[in-house]
């Protein structure tokens, strides 16, 4: 059969591997309706995996945000420019910091949970009770979650942003007593919309769909049992994490 | 073999047909070309030992496996021709208890029964709401519509389950291992819901099994798998005290006999000690 043969070549595998979740994503995508139900069902989804994370994002943005002003006064005082550092936090974060940690974060936080969920449904038949009903599982169970993920992560981006942004005030302006005036005039006049802060938004939601299409597909393709499920959780955050670093990387070399 | 499950409201043409299936596993033959009849109203038992195939042969039976040779036929349809959206036409008219019940652990009582109703009618909701709370109380569970499922015992668990199962009013139900791991007092009360359920409305009912003293007092027809092959067919009872040795050693459980307590493995090493 040409699908095992395939499987048996061990470099083919990963090839196989992003084939068969694309394929995964084109089955979702083609059961979404505007039904009532379904649309329900993805707001549930999104406040359980995205509302429910806000506060370790909120934590980490206001902590980032701080260590960000922290070393970037450090730096920039050596040549007298210490008042630049709400431009140097500013391009930071709404480019590359906010949507890449915000994302790596929800890998962890709701992308291993997400797989752990769908893989012990599987494990304890639930998936297979569904098909018996004749009642799509890709639909009732994938589909939600993939489209809470992806509403969730540019959600969640805006909030570490802010957070991280007002650790920065916290900092910079009531620690270090730069001038508030100041502070907010470079982060006005030198973070474009355009350019820093549409561009991070993009990011957030592809990596948002990056990590919940693989939260999901792993989920479903988990192994029936408690070491399946194990190691579809673990390869969710570390196939999570080197995604989001290598779109990051190819979105940046071509938004720049 | 073939042979035939007659009820007592047996009808000329069997509901379930099947001849000559054969399925494998790479290169593990598990069903090696069974033919039978399965009639309306007969609460019919697949049983033997572990492993055998009797959970695949349901499987083969609701569309989920598709043999490698012979032929399923359920109401004069093959199920192996059947395309993606007959099989979800075809399913619908099924009602499947599974082991352990899988009911959704994300989704109340309520909810479980109610998603099939949701899924395949357009009933308004005042209608979905009194059509679960009636199947609730039939299985004795009314009240407990608001609980989830990690809240129930095993046995409710397994009601609620049943109740789901039953909700569309099927024509044809599979059981696989629906009273493993329950008490007694479950057992029975289980065992009273498939029957008087399967009487009243007509049903046939395949229940997959290894346990020989709970189906006598349940089942109409059973039939024995070994070796991929049907090593009996008849009331539990008559095999009871069947001259096969294959049948004789699962219904008496008995130590020695065709049936292997150890493994066979195949290579070389393991032949030193014999």
């Amino acid at each position: 059969m040409a699908g095992g043969t395939l499987k048996q070549n061990a470099w083919l595998g990963p090839i196989v591997q992003a084939g068969a979740c694309l394929l995964f994503l084109f089955r979702m995508l083609a059961g979404l309706r505007p039904r009532a139900e379904q649309i329900l069902s993805i707001l549930q989804q999104t406040y359980l995996i995205g509302a429910r994370s806000l506060v370790i994002i909120m934590i980490c943005g206001f902590f980032v945000g701080m260590v960000l002003s922290l070393q970037a006064i450090n730096a920039l005082e050596q040549f007298g420019a210490s008042d630049q550092v709400s431009l140097l936090v500013g391009k930071s974060l709404f480019r590359e910091l906010g949507p890449v940690l915000t994302a790596l974060l929800f890998a962890g936080r709701a992308g291993t949970s997400v797989t752990a969920e769908i893989g012990l449904m599987k494990a304890t038949n639930q998936i297979e009770a569904m098909e018996l009903m004749a009642i799509d599982p890709v639909q009732r169970i994938a589909l939600p979650r993939f489209a809470a993920g992806l509403i969730s992560v540019p959600l969640l981006t805006a909030m570490f942003n802010a957070l991280a942004i007002l650790g920065s005030v916290v900092f910079a302006i009531g620690v270090m007593g730069l001038d508030a005036g100041i502070y907010w005039s470079k982060l006005q006049t030198g973070v474009y919309f355009g350019k820093d802060f549409l561009g991070g938004v993009y990011k957030s939601i592809v990596f948002g769909g990056t990590v919940s299409l693989i939260a999901v597909y792993f989920g479903y393709s988990a192994r029936p049992t408690g070491a399946g499920v194990g190691t579809a959780t673990t390869n969710t955050v570390v196939l999570s994490s080197v995604l989001i670093l290598i779109f990051d990387f190819i979105m940046t070399s071509y938004m720049t | 073999m073939e042979s035939s499950a007659l009820g007592q409201a047996a009808t000329p043409e069997p509901v379930i047909r099947i001849r000559d299936l054969v399925f494998r596993r790479g290169a593990k033959t598990i069903l090696d070309g069974i033919s039978l009849d399965i009639h309306r109203g007969t609460i019919v038992a697949f049983m033997g030992p572990s492993g055998v195939g009797k959970t695949t042969i349901l499987r083969l039976i609701s569309g989920q496996l598709t043999p490698d040779s012979g032929t399923i036929e359920v109401g004069g349809e093959d199920v192996a021709r059947m395309t993606a959206g007959e099989l979800q036409r075809f399913r619908r008219n099924i009602g499947v208890l599974l082991q352990d019940g899988a009911l959704f652990t994300d989704l109340t009582v309520f909810e479980n029964i109610a998603t099939p109703v949701r899924e395949h009618t357009d009933l308004p909701e005042a209608l979905v709401r009194r059509l679960v709370m009636s199947k609730l109380s039939a299985v004795g569970l009314g009240g407990i519509e608001d609980r989830m499922p990690h809240e129930l015992s095993g046995g409710m668990a397994r009601r609620v389950a049943f109740a789901r199962a039953v909700v569309l009013d099927p024509s044809i139900m599979l059981y696989d291992e629906p009273l493993t791991g329950l008490d007694p007092i479950a057992v029975s009360t289980i065992r009273t819901l498939m029957r008087e359920t399967n009487d009243a409305l007509g049903l046939t009912s395949l229940v997959v099994t290894h346990n020989v003293a709970q189906m006598r007092q349940l089942v109409d027809y059973c039939f024995i798998i070994s070796q991929g092959r049907i090593a009996g067919a008849g009331h539990p009872d008559e095999l009871g005290a069947s001259a096969d040795p294959a049948v004789d050693q699962f219904m008496n459980g008995k130590v020695e006999g065709p049936i292997p307590f150890h493994y066979q493995p195949s290579g070389a090493a393991w032949g030193l000690l014999d």
